[in-house]
């Protein structure tokens, strides 16, 4: 039995007392916060391979058919003219990898000055049309709505647009992004009094065999087998240098850095 | 003798006519609390682990005052236009016979039975610089989805059955004599419609108002499509404000629930002006 929803929402859900036994969320610091109540054992993150992450995915953008502006990289996004529609990061946690990516292409590109960084993103969300207040809501406000010029997006929502809509829109991947590890866990006390333990084991255990490897691939996720991976080269640019959210020194330096109130992202965005 | 032992079997002390007072009054006074009073009061116990300095921080900032701005002019803007106009679709739904009265009446109930993240959804892509009637605007330049305006237009869509179910038993119960008199004494439709029909009206009204501005004022699903969320054209309502501090990773109850109290504390505010308005209105007429 499922439940869907927003990556915090359902988090918080979980942490209210819904009787989950295995959670898929957006990012490991949701997982984090049901940790942190007691409710999954520490070290979860290395009781399943990779981070707990049977796939992965990364930031692109979409654009629309012709690529009319021209969107190459991150730094066309500060054009002037140029629309963009992303979500909030402070709503949702699946947005906070958009601003990761963009700022350490700033980091790149302007070597670690963090005043003229500051300046990139700032000029970013300045162009920001629309912002949501998930990633299905900026999706819903690009496409069904035709608002903005590129939406800044996760690859495999990107891709799936471009299945549904052939021929309206475009995916590029910028130089640089950031691996998004959506990761799963099982939740300690939920199995624990359920006595789902070894069902739950075996399900998560599952998305790392092959054959589910491979469903993930068509799914548009990156498989974290390798081999696997390859075989889809030409669905995924597999030379976009990535990089992770330890490049931030993970998510809670992420989080007092860039998203918690008065941090990184109020100065720039609520700077008039 | 016979009258003076009728009277004092009536009146015993503390003994009501209607049966089972004391059982109705506890059933009542339960469900009260559990459904009301008790979620009230663990927001307020929530948003006192805030000390008071926090909390006075946490309200005085820019993008939290500035949606409560916006959620409350837009708010009251769209209960006054629900007010004209539902003003006259329920004298036209009660006083008029026309082909396909009767669906009319029941369409009022949709923006009720809708849930409202579908009338978000829509009312945003209909009113998108894109969608059919938003097109036709934004040959003049105006846009309304992702502004102030989409705002308010969702707002009255979901206010106006309001006004219209609190006016039409009234307006049905209107007695046509008032009118009769009225014309007969020489007054002009006008003043009929202004100062004989209105005034009886009028609590009524202010029921309406204050129903569709309650529910404006604290509307979530069908604003956050079609508003934007954008802190810099102040199309932020305060309820996206609290939702954004329950969805970011933080969690935070305390500051979530110290916005809320605050909105409590103004809406009951303004539904007791409201209040005190219609009694002043009603003893008018009596």
């Amino acid at each position: 039995m499922q439940s869907h929803g927003g990556s915090g929402s359902q988090a918080r859900s979980v942490i209210e007392g819904s009787d989950a036994d295995v959670v898929t969320l957006a990012l490991a610091h949701d997982i984090t916060l049901i940790e942190d109540e007691g409710l999954i054992e520490e070290g979860w993150i290395d009781e399943f391979d990779s981070n707990s992450s049977p796939y992965t995915s990364t930031i692109t953008f979409l654009v629309r058919a012709g690529n009319e502006k021209n969107i190459q990289d991150w730094d066309d996004l500060i054009r002037e003219g140029v629309d963009v529609i992303t979500p909030d990061p402070k709503s949702s946690g699946g947005a906070c990898w958009n601003f990761l990516a963009a700022w350490y292409y700033a980091d790149l590109t302007y070597n670690g000055d963090e005043t003229q960084m500051k300046e990139f993103v700032s000029a970013l969300y300045d162009n920001v049309l629309v912002m949501d207040s998930g990633a299905r809501g900026a999706t819903t406000t690009f496409v069904e709505n035709g608002q903005g010029d590129v939406l800044i997006a996760w690859e495999n929502e990107a891709l799936l647009a471009l299945e549904e809509y052939p021929g309206e829109y475009e995916m590029i991947t910028p130089s640089i992004s950031i691996k998004a590890e959506p990761s799963v866990a099982i939740v300690d006390e939920n199995v624990d009094s359920n006595g789902t333990r070894e069902v739950a084991e075996a399900y998560l255990s599952y998305l790392y065999t092959d054959e589910a490897q491979q469903i993930i691939g068509e799914n548009y996720y990156r498989p974290i087998n390798e081999e696997i991976l390859n075989t889809f080269s030409d669905t995924f640019d597999l030379s976009v240098e990535l990089c992770t959210i330890d490049d931030f020194g993970g998510w809670d330096q992420a989080y007092e850095d860039f998203f918690q109130d008065g941090a990184i992202f109020d100065e720039i965005y609520n700077a008039e | 003798m016979k009258k003076n032992e009728a009277s004092k079997r009536k009146v015993k002390k503390g003994h009501s006519v209607i049966p089972g007072r004391g059982l109705t009054m506890g059933i009542t006074v339960t469900m009260l609390s559990l459904l009301i009073l008790i979620p009230l009061a663990s927001i307020m116990a929530y948003s006192f682990r805030l000390s008071w300095s926090e909390f006075v921080e946490l309200i005085t900032r820019q993008n939290v005052v500035r949606a409560f701005a916006t959620s409350i002019s837009c708010a009251l803007i769209a209960a006054v236009i629900n007010s004209i106009f539902g003003l006259i679709l329920a004298w036209v739904l009660v006083r008029y016979e026309f082909p396909g009265k009767r669906l009319m009446d029941a369409m009022i109930e949709l923006p009720f039975a809708l849930p409202t993240a579908v009338a978000g959804i829509t009312l945003s892509k209909m009113y998108s610089n894109q969608g059919i009637i938003g097109k036709f605007f934004d040959q003049f330049g105006i846009r309304i989805s992702y502004t102030k305006i989409g705002l308010t237009i969702a707002l009255i869509f979901i206010g106006i059955p309001f006004v219209v179910r609190a006016l039409q038993p009234v307006i049905e119960k209107l007695p046509e004599s008032f009118e009769e008199a009225a014309t007969m004494l020489g007054a002009s439709k006008t003043y009929t419609f202004f100062r004989v029909i209105l005034p009886e009206l009028t609590p009524a009204l202010l029921t309406g108002f204050g129903l569709a501005l309650a529910r404006g004022i604290g509307e979530y699903g069908s604003v956050i499509y079609i508003s934007g969320n954008s802190e810099k054209n102040g199309t932020q309502v305060v309820s996206y404000v609290i939702m954004q501090k329950l969805n970011s990773g933080n969690a935070d109850y305390e500051g979530a629930a110290a916005i809320a109290l605050v909105l409590l504390i103004i809406s009951f505010l303004l539904l007791f002006v409201i209040n005190m308005i219609q009694l002043a209105a009603g003893r008018r007429t009596k």
